[in-house]
Formats: C-alpha cells, structure tokens, sequence
C-alpha cells in the first residue's frame, strides 16, 4: 500500500548559514521506492511549486560509490542494516511516519549545503599514505610470482570493501575515523606487496587524521553496526597493533 | 577531414613494441614543464593521471563527484580480463583478440585489439604490485571464472566488486602524486567546454558545482576519460551522474563521434518496477557462471506465476524452457551480451515474461546450489543424499561467490534469490561507441585525446564481459602514457598556455550564455520531465530492436522535444550556488542532441550487428535463422560523425576496417 509521510529535513544554505529544520509532506509513496526516490518525488514537488530542491549527495544508486549519506531517524543510512541510503527501501516504513533527515555531522565534515557534506578529509588522509609506491611499468614481478594466504587475502579483501561514506564517523559519538583508516591499513598490512611500507604508512595517515580533527576511539563499536559494508572493529585493531609496532620502531 | 587511423605497418604481433621503439620521447626534465589535463577519474582517467605523473608531467584531474574514488568504475561487478592463461586452458594474446573482435561482431579497429590484448597480462601485474587484492585460490594463487562469449576462464575478479577493487588502486596511485603535488586535483568541477588555440586543444573551461564558478584551465593536452552516455535513455545502469557533456563538447569543437548507435543492453539486470524508477540495477554477467536462465514451457504456467498462485521452483523440469541452452548449445548461458539480451526479449514478446509487467525471466541457481553442495559433502566427508545438508552446504558456496549481488538483489526487489530464482530483464549498460580516435588514442582535435568507454575505438558493436576494465586500465597505464608523448614531444619549448587569450575568453563567454539561458528560461517543467521522454523515446524506438519506421519516428520526435525543452524547461537557483537542477540541465540538454544523432547513426546503419539489430536485417533461412544478418560489404566500416550545427547536419565519414589477421564471418554461438 502507498504511504503518505511527513519528513523533517536539514535545510542549510551554505557553509556559513546556520541552518533549520523543515516540515514537507510527501504522499502516495510506493514501498518499492528507494528511498532516495522519495526524495525525488519531494524534489520534483519543490521544483513544480517554485521552491528550492533539497540538496543532497548521491551518484551510483546501487550502494557501491559512497556517495550518499544521511542521517535518517538518528542513523546513518537509516534503519535498515548493511545497506547505503540509496539501498534503503521505503517499505522500511509505514503509512502517516514522520522521517527526520538530517546531514552527517562530524567538525571533519562540514556542511555545504543541507544535507551535502565535505568528506575531502578522508582524501587527504588517503594521501598521506593509503598507498603502494610502486610505479606503473609494465614490468612488475609477475601476479602469481608471490602467493597470498587466502585467509589473508580474504581478509584484505573484506577490509577493502569500505567505500568512504563516512558512517562509521556520523555514527561515533566522539566522530573518529578509526574505522575507515583502520581498513585502509588494515587491507595493505595484511598483503606482502603492503609491508614494505607499513611503518610509515600507519604513522602518516593516522598523524593526518588527527590534523583533520576527526576523535578519539573508545571502542564503543557504533561504527561496525552502522557501517553499510559490514567493515570489522578487527581492523581498528590492527591498526593499534601496526601504529604501536611502528612507533616503537621510531 | 580524411580520417588516419595510423596504425603502424608491420606484423600485428610487432605493431605496438615496433611502434613504441620508434616514437618521440620527452626527456625527464622538459615533462616538468608540460601539463595536461585529465577529465573524468575512473578506471581510464584514474590510471592515466597517475601514471603521467609518475612520469613527471604536470596533472589537472578533474571529476564531477566529491571524489576521484566514486567515478563508476566502482560498479563494475564481475571481472577483468587478461591472457595470462594461469588456468592452462589454451588462452593467449591472440586467443583474446580473437575473441574480443568476433565477440564486437567485427566492427573494431584490428590492432587496437590486439595491443588491448598483448597489455593485458600487465594490468594484472600492475593491480596486484598495487594491493588490489584478487580472489585467490587457496594455493594462494590468484583465481579465474569465466564469461560470456568465450570457451576459457580469463576473467580475474574481486567477489562482485572487482571495478571497486581496481579504482581503488588507481585512486591509490591518484593519491600517491596528489600528496606529492603532481597532480593537481579539482573534484566537484563539471568541464562545460574544450578551448582551442591555433587549432589545438590547449584547455578547457569547468564549472565549480559547489560555488557555480567558472574557470579557465589551460594545458599542453586534454585527455577525456568521461565513460559512456547510456543514461540518455534515462534508465540505465549508469550512475545518475553520468553523462555525455564533456564528450559532447568535444564533439562540438571538432571531434568525430563515431558510432553512436552501439550500445550494450546487458541482459542481466533486476526489471523496472515502476515509473518511480530512478536507475536500474545490474546483476553481473558471473552470475550466468552457475545460474540457468529459464521461462516456463506453457503459457498456463506463466499465467499461474504472474497470479501468484504457483512458485516457480514448483514447476517440473520438463516444463521449463532452458532458451539459451536450446538455442546456443555450444555457449549455452554464456553466450555474450547482445544475444543473451535479444533472446529474453523474444520469449517475452511471445508472452512468456515472468512478471507483472511481461519482462521479465528467470535467473536460476538451485541446480548451482546442489552441484556445489554436493561437491563440499563429499570434500568433507558428509553424506552427500542429505539434500537439506547439501542446499545448506551449496548455497555458503554460492554466498561466498556472489553474496554482495544476491543481498542487492534481496533489498531491491525483497526475495530470498537463494530459494526462488531471480527474475531480470535487459537493460542499458555501456556504450560501444564514443569519440573517434586513431592509434594514439587522439581525437581529430591535435591535443585532444580520448580513452575508455568515453572512446569507440576497442568493442567493436558489443562488448564482452569483463573486457570494459581491461580497456580502461589499458588505455590508461600502458598506451595513453606513451602515446601522448610522441605529442607532447613538440611542446617542449611552448612553456605555459596563457588562459588570458581570445580563445579562451569566446569559450568562457558561450558556457555563460548557455547557463544564463537555462536559468531565465522560466518554463513550466523540470529537467526529468524531459530526461524521462527522451528515454521512452530512446527505449521504444533505438532500444534493443529497431527498424526505419521507429527510427524515423524518433528522429523527429527527439528533434521536437529538444525544442520544447528549450522553450518550456524550468532551472530554479541560480548559478552562484550548489544547484543540482542547472547541472542536470546541461546535461540534458546535450543528450537531446546526440539522442538525435544516435538515431541518425541506427538508421543509416542497415544491417544488424552486435548491440545493433535491425529488424530488416535478419537470416531467413538455413541453421541460423532469425539471427542478426551483417553486411560486411556494405556496413565494415567506422561510421565516424562531424558536427555540423544540428545532428540532422552531421556529415558521416568512414574509416573502411580491414581484417587481415581474422577471418570476417558469420558470428555463431550455436
């Protein structure tokens, strides 16, 4: 059946306006929809009454890029459990409900425009070190020249699928990106081809995390449940590990 | 302008280490004083920005997204290729070049193909010296599956998540020169044009999405890797964002644009559920590695699914119609994209879809799930007629392969793929064709070079699977960076381009005038109200089948909409300011031009191949009847487009192919 809500959003200009909350009213809403959708369906409603589109991030629509966001009733990418807020279903709710959405919100993200934020934080932690320093040539050692352990691999992997969305840090109440840089150090401490640089590596990104004032870790684990990739503490973990191996290393 | 394709003499096994041998070079303290701008960041802009400046040039990057790791690259699901032959199966380079020019049906450019092919094997090296981390066997080597349109396992893959895996590393390699200061990058900037300077492309001129600013970049070279423009037919499997503009642009400043009229409808996708739809979805093409693609055998049984009163794993086995199977035996359900599509639209046509809609067929992995579970019963000493022990065990196995694809299917549509088969239907999901380029990779715009799915150069009419993330790598690790230097080697001493010129002031002011006017246009609808037409158009008429009524019809159709928008389309905002409805606009407006000329392309092209079947183009008779019918006689060329003003005014140029080192013939499956 098709449901008629209310919905509370962010509405914020710019960067330096302060930004309010503001009722609409969406009707005739499919469960089928993606929730993003419904958004379309409330932007079109905006754009035909002359009013302003809400703006909000998005681009793949199949929950792969990370580019969407929102925190929808209090969580980030809403209610469902690993899945983006384009994956987000409408049949995740009922008739009459009244959705509040807002932005992430973290002093690392700040607001662009109502509910887009600027991530380029996690960039530039990615810059100070979430790589390999090899060249392209052409003339690397052949691919199957030094086997991984498959658990390893698979390890690699799983902590590789992280897509930056930024969850982990709107869901942490002391918005620390441990999560995200952990994985990141974690996918490339646990390949051989990753060892070479560890040490400067685990050193470099977390130093410019902390500049970019992202918090603290205290392990509450909110970042693990609200991730929509399923990424593990287990690599926060590591990440301790690596940061406290290189540090005694100097 | 007689189009040179300059390919280099010689033997095809010699063509591309005989021609590197012999090109310019720019010696390692001149690239300091060059830059180049590249556009888009995926797989082809992403790998080619890094690694130019890992040679030392001077790199712009640009892309429309908050950053270069969300380009859509990071969709692709099942793999990429490389002749690395690690399966001992029988592949090699020519093996792949066969391969790939039968599978584009004998529309793509020889040797291209074939240095695609000879590179491949590198891409592989280089991903994982990089930390991509492959699927490995537990040997700890690296592991294979194989796709549609071939008879070996060369695809490398990452679960459902390889484009993922492989734009991460070459954002990694991004970001390794973006902290060294050789890349320059610029995200949320929209190019709204090219400038040129004496006949080359020497710039371009963006436009800042966050704060509507325009600005002026010049360079030595523009490379554009800006991906494909299938979302002019507005449901596709493309992100929202992407779209044809900067490719468009270019056309418009001189470019050919070849081929507008091969795109890929992948047959794999989860079906439209309504006029909601924003996007559509892609269930990859590993998945027909162990799915079964079926309808039922009688029209009583579809009838009874549609009705929901009979579950489609109840219905027997005779009863079921394994099409592809009966059809193509050899390749069964691999057979490639365009055939596997054309397929499940006829038995949906003669009424069989299985859906509310009529389009829709069964996707199956129950047969997969037993043969798997079987497998680890006896591998781990269970009994192997246990049959709820063996689904359990199977559908791990099944989970472990394709478990990101089955939860996107699950959420999308809310059923459980592991205990009713899946339902899909064709959609749009990659363009063959693009802006014509020669060998180098150039445009016919000096400067101006083009490469991934952005170019038409390696596909042929239809695409293999996994063959779109061994082209962009390509194109953009290991040729890209070679060719452009034979280019650059004459601008050693030009020293900075100057954004103070007239050329670059005639650009700036007609990107202004074009946003001035989508703004006071003051019309009474938005953009997707006409995005959304143009689609229905694009899909009615120029979809999977097509025939000179409809092609005439949507001629005139597109044509008459592109007038309606400019008279009727609403842009709220203004330019200062994040404005999402000017930028979709832009976009927009330009679709509605090459819609046209896409049109244009299908209908001059009377013939059917690949991702392009004409209903007057059929065999009539003998094993392969109701097939798609080439005209190698007629139609073997590159159908290569000049702007002219209006699309109905481009004039065609053709760049006859020659195949030399295949033998052109029928494509059979069977």
């Amino acid at each position: 059946m098709n449901m008629n809500l209310t919905l509370k959003i962010w509405r914020q200009k710019n960067a330096s306006d302060k930004g309010q909350m503001v009722d609409y009213k969406v009707s005739d809403i499919s469960p089928d929809m993606s929730f993003l959708e419904m958004l379309d369906v409330l932007n079109e409603q905006l754009v035909n009454n002359n009013e302003s589109p809400v703006a909000f991030d998005h681009d793949c629509r199949e929950g792969i890029c990370g580019m969407c966001s929102l925190y929808i009733n209090g969580e980030a990418h809403g209610p469902d459990r690993g899945v983006t807020t384009c994956q987000l279903h409408m049949r995740m709710f009922k008739d009459g409900d009244t959705i509040t959405i807002e932005p992430f919100r973290a002093t690392a993200f700040p607001v662009i425009k109502d509910l887009i934020v600027d991530r380029s934080s996690f960039d530039r932690i990615q810059h100070a070190g979430g790589f390999i320093s090899v060249n392209t040539s052409g003339n690397t050692i052949d691919a199957n020249a030094i086997p991984v352990n498959k658990h390893d691999a698979d390890d690699a992997f799983s902590a590789a699928t992280c897509i930056g969305c930024g969850a982990c840090v709107a869901s942490c109440k002391n918005s620390s990106a441990m999560l995200f840089v952990g994985a990141k150090v974690s996918q490339f401490a646990l390949l051989p081809q990753g060892k070479v640089e560890a040490t400067d590596r685990v050193l470099n990104m977390v130093k410019q995390m902390d500049e970019e004032g992202f918090g603290n870790c205290t392990n509450t684990g909110a970042c693990e449940v609200e991730c929509p990739k399923g990424i593990s503490l287990e690599n926060i973990a590591r990440m301790n590990r690596e940061y406290l191996a290189a540090s005694l290393k100097g | 302008m007689a189009l040179d394709s300059k390919i280099p003499q010689g033997p095809i096994k010699d063509k591309w280490t005989d021609y590197k041998n012999q090109i310019d070079l720019v010696n390692p303290a001149n690239k300091r004083n060059i830059d180049v701008i590249v556009v888009g960041t995926g797989l082809a802009g992403g790998s080619a920005a890094a690694t130019l400046a890992e040679l030392g040039y001077n790199v712009k990057a640009f892309c429309f997204q908050d950053s270069p790791r969300r380009a859509h690259s990071i969709a692709a699901q099942g793999g990429i290729n490389a002749a690395k032959n690690y399966q001992g199966d029988g592949d090699s380079t020519y093996r792949l070049f066969y391969d790939t020019v039968k599978g584009g049906d004998y529309r793509s450019r020889e040797a291209n193909v074939y240095r695609l092919a000879e590179v491949s094997a590198n891409i592989i090296d280089q991903c994982v010296a990089q930390g991509v981390p492959f699927a490995r066997e537990y040997g700890g080597l690296l592991d294979n599956r194989s796709f549609g349109g071939v008879l070996v396992s060369r695809t490398f893959y990452a679960a459902g998540q390889t484009g993922q895996q492989l734009l991460l590393g070459a954002y990694s390699a991004m970001n390794r020169q973006i902290g060294r200061g050789k890349i320059k990058m610029y995200n949320r900037h929209e190019m709204l044009d090219v400038v040129k300077v004496d006949g080359k492309a020497r710039g371009i001129i963006t436009r800042n999405l966050i704060t509507g600013e325009i600005e002026r970049h010049s360079a030595h070279a523009v490379v554009l890797g800006t991906g494909g423009y299938g979302n002019v037919f507005f449901l596709s499997t493309n992100a929202m964002g992407s779209n044809v503009t900067a490719a468009w642009k270019a056309h418009k400043r001189g470019a050919y644009f070849a081929n507008p009229c091969y795109t890929q409808i992948h047959p794999t996708c989860i079906p439209v559920s309504g006029d909601h739809q924003s996007k559509l979805t892609l269930m990859s093409e590993s998945l027909r590695n162990d799915g079964r693609i079926w309808v039922p055998k009688h029209m009583k049984d579809v009838e009874a699914i549609r009705n929901k009163t009979l579950q489609p794993k109840d219905i027997k086995e005779e009863d079921r119609d394994y099409y592809l199977e009966r059809r193509y035996p050899a390749f069964g359900n691999l057979v490639p994209r365009d055939v596997a599509s054309r397929a499940a639209k006829e038995r949906c046509d003669a009424g069989f879809g299985v859906n509310a809609t009529g389009e829709a067929v069964f996707l199956d992995f129950a047969s997969a799930i037993t043969r798997y579970g079987k497998e680890q019963a006896t591998v781990r000493h269970l009994d192997v007629n246990d049959a709820a022990l063996v689904k359990k065990l199977g559908q791990e196995v099944v989970k472990n392969k394709y478990g990101n694809l089955f939860q996107m299917y699950e959420k999308i549509v809310d059923q459980d793929p592991y205990n009713t088969p899946m339902m899909i239907y064709p959609a749009v999901h990659y363009t063959m064709g693009g802006i014509w380029v020669d060998y180098n990779l150039m445009t016919t715009v000096p400067g101006l070079y083009c490469i991934g799915e952005a170019n038409f150069s390696d596909h042929g009419a239809n695409r293999l699977g996994a063959s779109a993330l061994m082209q962009g790598l390509a194109d953009g690790y290991f040729v890209l960076p070679y060719t452009i230097g034979d280019y650059l080697s004459d601008d050693i001493r030009t020293g900075p381009i100057s954004t103070d010129s007239k050329e670059f002031d005639e650009a700036e002011k007609s990107v202004r005038e074009l946003i001035d006017k989508l703004i006071n246009n003051n019309g009474q609808h938005s953009v997707d109200y006409f995005h959304k037409k143009l689609g229905k158009i694009m899909w009615n008429k120029v979809g999977m089948s097509r025939n000179v009524t409809g092609l005439t019809e949507a001629i005139a159709e597109i044509k008459a909409l592109r007038e309606q928008f400019w008279k009727e389309v609403k842009v709220p905002g203004t330019n200062e300011e994040f404005n999402e409805e000017l930028a979709k606009a832009t976009r927009v407006a330009d679709y509605l031009e090459l819609g046209e000329l896409f049109a244009k392309d299908a209908l001059h092209r009377e013939e059917s191949c690949g991702g392009h079947f004409r209903e007057d183009a059929v065999e009539l008779d003998g094993e392969q009847k109701g097939e798609a019918k080439r005209d190698d006689e007629n139609f073997a060329y590159v159908a290569a487009w000049e702007y002219k003003g209006e699309p109905s005014d481009a004039v065609l140029h053709k760049e006859q192919l020659e195949f030399k080192d295949i033998e052109l013939k029928q494509r059979s499956y069977k």
